[in-house]
């Protein structure tokens, strides 16, 4: 028996089946605690300075002064109006939702699936997550119009000896934002934990130890800590895999429960789920593709991590690509007039039809450039691809909320929905404060996951060679 | 030197090293030790024969709680205290309570999951013996200590020193407890 179990052993994989290093190049655990630190701890270069203060305006000019003047004067000053009602505001919402998707995603699931090249960029992802989340959960906090009545959304004895509507999906989103909010910020600090300690140790002035030291909140590393830790992990990334799919399908449960042709759909749930992740990991793509050649990270975040990105993101592509099949199926199937109508104006009718197209070109049409292996090897073309996918899937967010809208069941209830220059700076605001947040997540905390890519390397497996393993201990 | 003694510390360059001076600490008889690494190390849990973490039933149990907190909510606000009549529904049912007392599943499971973590973890706290030494320092980069408490009923400066040597430790030190 013992025989045969060595000769399985003795049959390697061949050279094309073998996975890829996560780490190229065969570095060592020191080379690697001084590579993934350094950029927070080294001098900020120009081009930092370059995307930070154009983003650190728009965060703290244009988006407040868009803000605030649309609290002080009231949702009129957006476009919405009858019969769209939900204009800009909710398109933006989905968008920035679906941004987070992926992140959750990429750290999450892949985690419970035991993909060892997460490691390397699942703390981005993860800041992405956070960030987008935060950009999120405003827009429905001031799309009710009055913002200082937020709190009557949450089950709060009041005066008024009233209580929130439970059976609303709307009731539910709020529920579900707050959350993915709450717990993906708490993922996001607990994998830090370890890494805070790592800067801790490594600070050179009395400041950075302070912050570091507050932060890590005197980690060890101790292997019972180590113990608690990773099953705190596990359950914690397994929570966040069921916010994948709860948050956005909440959010489709908010149109597929209104009865306007073209919402009126159960496919939304999945739809919305498939089309966050898709949109995310464009973001990803945007992402990834700059900070690791400026950060110096080409070694770690390497071809192989971004192909694989790139493959998800047709992957999720495709579904989505099947599921716009089968939306325009059922609603000529259905035979409903008014289905017909609106899914025949989406591409064959006029204002709006330049999104729908947009759409098609984009999300069925560019999408399947990622097929070729060249494509996804070539850095430069990627990211224009997840530009575009971001572009694409807002343009679908558009299509559906808008679209949908502007010509409902009475042709005397037409209308006609553009957005005005508040919900363009407004979004333009919350672009520029998810870019700020992110520069400086780059620049001040640990942006990759040092513990966790240590842990995959070689050396850190007491089994392996490179880990210590010897002869006697019956390996190799 | 009025310092009190915490425990004898030695550093090893791989996990492999670690996991091999670790079974012969154990073989010597003694409790009171741990394992300082840079990440966690595959079948050091069964070497010091830990036991699976609480964390998880922490996390279920708030989990739990918070899943039943929101059918109560739910009931209560929507049942009991204001009865409302929506589109001629009862006013309760399982299909509208289960969504939300879903998420406030998923919040509570994450939030006891991190206190579970922290609680048993004895963190936060501001200090730690080990984190005088210089050399700890280098556990968080590419270095795996081992240490033996003073607390241990076998703790003895000299033998527990040899036994931390002849297992392959360097840079054997006292660390002491100034607290």
């Amino acid at each position: 028996m013992s025989d045969s179990l060595n000769q399985l052993k003795t049959l390697a994989a061949p050279a094309e089946l073998r996975r890829p290093p996560v780490v190229e190049n065969n570095r060592g655990l020191g080379w690697l605690t001084d590579k993934l630190t350094a950029f927070a701890e080294g001098k900020t270069p120009l081009w930092w300075w370059i995307l930070f203060l154009p983003a650190a305006f728009a965060a703290t000019v244009i988006f407040p002064v868009c803000l605030f003047y649309q609290v002080f004067t009231g949702v009129g000053v957006w476009g919405n109006n009858h019969p769209v009602m939900w204009g800009l505001d909710i398109v933006n919402f989905i968008w920035w939702v679906g941004v987070a998707h992926a992140g959750t995603l990429i750290s999450a699931l892949l985690f419970l699936t035991r993909q060892h090249w997460r490691t390397t960029i699942g703390r981005m992802a993860e800041a992405m997550t956070v960030f987008s989340v935060m950009m999120a959960g405003l827009y429905p906090a001031i799309h009710v119009g009055r913002a200082w009545f937020d709190w009557f959304m949450f089950p709060v004895p009041n005066s008024n000896g009233l209580w929130p509507q439970f059976r609303s999906p709307l009731m539910w989103d709020v529920f579900a934002v707050n959350t993915y909010l709450m717990v993906s910020s708490l993922f996001f600090f607990m994998g830090m934990i370890p890494d805070f300690a790592v800067m801790r140790d490594r600070s050179t002035t009395r400041i950075r130890k302070g912050i570091f030291s507050f932060l890590a909140m005197g980690w060890t590393g101790s292997a019972r800590q180590w113990h608690n830790y990773e099953k705190a992990y596990l359950v914690l990334c397994g929570l966040c895999t069921l916010l994948v799919f709860t948050v956005s399908s909440i959010v489709g449960l908010d149109f597929c429960t209104a009865q306007i042709a073209g919402w009126h759909a159960t496919i939304f749930p999945l739809y919305f789920v498939i089309g966050a992740v898709f949109c995310g990991f464009g973001m990803v793509l945007v992402l990834l593709i700059p900070l690791r050649k400026w950060c110096g990270l080409e070694q770690i975040i390497t071809l192989s991590h971004i192909d694989k990105v790139a493959k998800l993101a047709l992957v999720s592509g495709l579904i989505i690509d099947y599921i716009y099949l089968m939306e325009f199926f059922i609603a000529w199937y259905s035979g409903d007039p008014y289905e017909r109508w609106v899914f025949g104006h989406r591409l064959f009718g006029h204002t709006y039809m330049v999104l729908g197209w947009m759409l098609i070109g984009i999300n069925v049409g560019v999408t399947q450039l990622l097929w070729f292996k060249k494509v996804r090897s070539n850095l430069a073309l990627l990211f224009i691809i997840g530009v575009l996918i971001n572009i694409g899937m807002w343009c679908e967010r558009f299509v559906i909320v808008v679209g949908s809208l502007y010509q409902e069941f009475l042709p005397s209830n037409w209308g006609k929905y553009l957005p005005t220059i508040w919900d363009i700076g407004l979004y333009v605001g919350t672009l520029g404060a998810f870019f700020m947040l992110y520069l400086l997540f780059v620049k001040f905390l640990p942006m990759i996951a040092i513990a966790e890519v240590k842990g995959v390397m070689p050396e850190a497996d007491p089994h392996h060679r490179l880990g210590g393993a010897k002869k006697e201990d019956g390996h190799e | 030197m009025s310092d009190k003694v915490y425990g004898l510390m030695a550093e090893f360059n791989t996990p492999g090293d670690l996991l091999r001076a670790a079974k012969q600490v154990r073989a010597a008889g003694y409790h009171r030790w741990d394992v300082f690494s840079p990440f966690p190390i595959h079948g050091i849990d069964k070497v010091m024969g830990l036991k699976n973490s609480l964390v998880g039933w922490v996390s279920l149990a708030m989990g739990g709680g918070a899943f039943v907190s929101g059918f109560v909510l739910i009931w209560f606000s929507n049942a009991f205290d204001y009865p409302l009549i929506v589109g001629g529904k009862p006013m309760f049912s399982v299909p509208m309570t289960f969504v939300p007392s879903y998420i406030l599943m998923v919040m509570g499971g994450a939030i006891g999951a991190l206190a579970g973590m922290l609680a048993l973890n004895q963190l936060p706290r501001l200090h730690h013996p080990l984190l005088n030494k210089a050399r700890f320092e280098l556990v968080s980069r590419d270095k795996f200590v081992l240490v033996i408490g003073a607390a241990d009923p076998e703790f003895c400066l000299t033998k527990t020193r040899q036994i931390l040597e002849s297992a392959g430790g360097a840079h054997v030190d006292i660390v002491e407890d100034n607290d």
